[in-house]
């Protein structure tokens, strides 16, 4: 009785986090921005204009990895790999199909992009696979690239325990993600 | 890796594709997810300026300074052999603040620059230190915020609300956050 009421009180606080936490955040940028004397329209449009570059600078990646997915898919590739994954998810209480996901999130930030919208117009956005996925992509991060971007950068080679700890991380923010999932969205 | 993951993708399909006789299926398929991705692509951009936009704001007003002070007592906790006045500190402060307001491309060039700096108290120069080790795996098990990008995927693809991720993403971010610290502290003993 005392964790259904925790775990109905942890859900209303995430909801209402969800639903607040853009709006708010938005307007105490903004508000902050205007009292520190920043000229909040001009900044704002230049940024965007930024935004905009990022974004098509991520289309030829979303082209790219959407098409190969696309021929996975259609030949029945995938589906395939969906069985030959059933056990690993399974042990794993991940469902099958975000498991391409957890796969390639590790490897790459456009390509786990890709990945994501390929559930969500599969499964639907809103569906409980398109949801962990969402889920899944904000909170985690490419780990091989951002080592060697970082390390290569001061030209470090051996670089120890690094990946068994930021894969450990991963993981957990997989399963993390599934658990919180379940006990938000049911 | 990326490469051989992506053409493993196609030649896989090609191949299960022939055995099946699937490739007239395929061939639409190519089709339709190129064309599929620039509608994507549109759903997704006016989401990316707003957000943007609204961040580089609080970049021009010294959010990220804030947030850092906010920061700066938890860090130091995590890095006991660098001293708490030494640039690598300042640069690292700045760089998980950046992070978790999603400026990735502000967040970099400073990482970068946090790397360069902690490589000035190696010893040994091509062998990672602990700190670095822990630097590291705070940034790919990223605490961000607000995921704008899931976000404005999800609310291209046709969501009925997009945002409500923020709060569980949030939630699992923070565990895989605690993980990493818990796994880097650990193992920095045995390697």
């Amino acid at each position: 009785m005392k964790g259904c009421i925790r775990v109905i009180a942890m859900r209303l606080l995430i909801e209402a986090l969800s639903a607040f936490a853009v709006p708010l955040l938005v307007a105490f940028v903004l508000i902050h921005g205007y009292k520190k004397g920043v000229k909040v329209y001009e900044v704002f449009v230049e940024g965007a204009a930024e935004g905009i570059k990022t974004s098509v600078r991520i289309l030829p990646y979303l082209i790219a990895i959407l098409m190969a997915i696309g021929i996975f898919r259609s030949s029945g590739a995938m589906d395939i790999l969906l069985v030959l994954l059933r056990i690993p998810a399974g042990l794993l209480g991940i469902p099958a199909e975000v498991m391409p996901l957890v796969l390639i999130r590790p490897l790459s930030g456009s390509g786990a992009l890709g990945v994501v919208s390929e559930i969500f117009a599969t499964y639907g956005p809103d569906s409980f696979a398109g949801r962990v996925a969402g889920t899944m992509m904000g909170s985690t991060e490419t780990i091989f690239y951002t080592t060697a971007l970082y390390f290569g950068a001061v030209g470090i080679r051996d670089t120890r325990h690094v990946l068994p700890s930021a894969l450990m991380a991963d993981m957990a923010g997989v399963v993390a993600s599934v658990v919180v999932c379940r006990l938000i969205f049911g | 890796m990326i490469n051989m993951v992506w053409l493993f993708l196609i030649v896989t399909g090609i191949v299960v594709a022939a055995v099946q006789g699937t490739m007239g299926d395929v061939s639409a398929g190519i089709m339709a997810e190129a064309s599929s991705s620039v509608e994507l692509f549109l759903g997704l951009v006016g989401i990316m300026a707003l957000w943007t936009g609204v961040m580089r704001v609080a970049e021009k007003s010294g959010l990220v300074e804030a947030l850092s002070r906010g920061i700066r007592p938890v860090l130091g906790l995590l890095f006991p052999d660098i001293p708490k006045s030494h640039p690598a500190m300042g640069a690292m402060v700045m760089n998980i603040a950046a992070n978790m307001l999603g400026l990735g491309n502000a967040a970099t060039p400073i990482g970068i620059n946090a790397m360069k700096e902690l490589q000035k108290l190696n010893p040994r120069p091509t062998r990672a230190t602990n700190a670095m080790c822990t630097f590291l795996v705070l940034n790919t098990s990223s605490v961000q915020l607000i995921p704008a990008t899931v976000i404005g995927l999800k609310a291209a693809s046709g969501s009925s609300n997009p945002t409500e991720i923020i709060g569980t993403a949030l939630l699992a971010t923070a565990i895989s956050t605690l993980a990493g610290i818990a796994a880097v502290k650990t193992l920095e003993r045995l390697y």
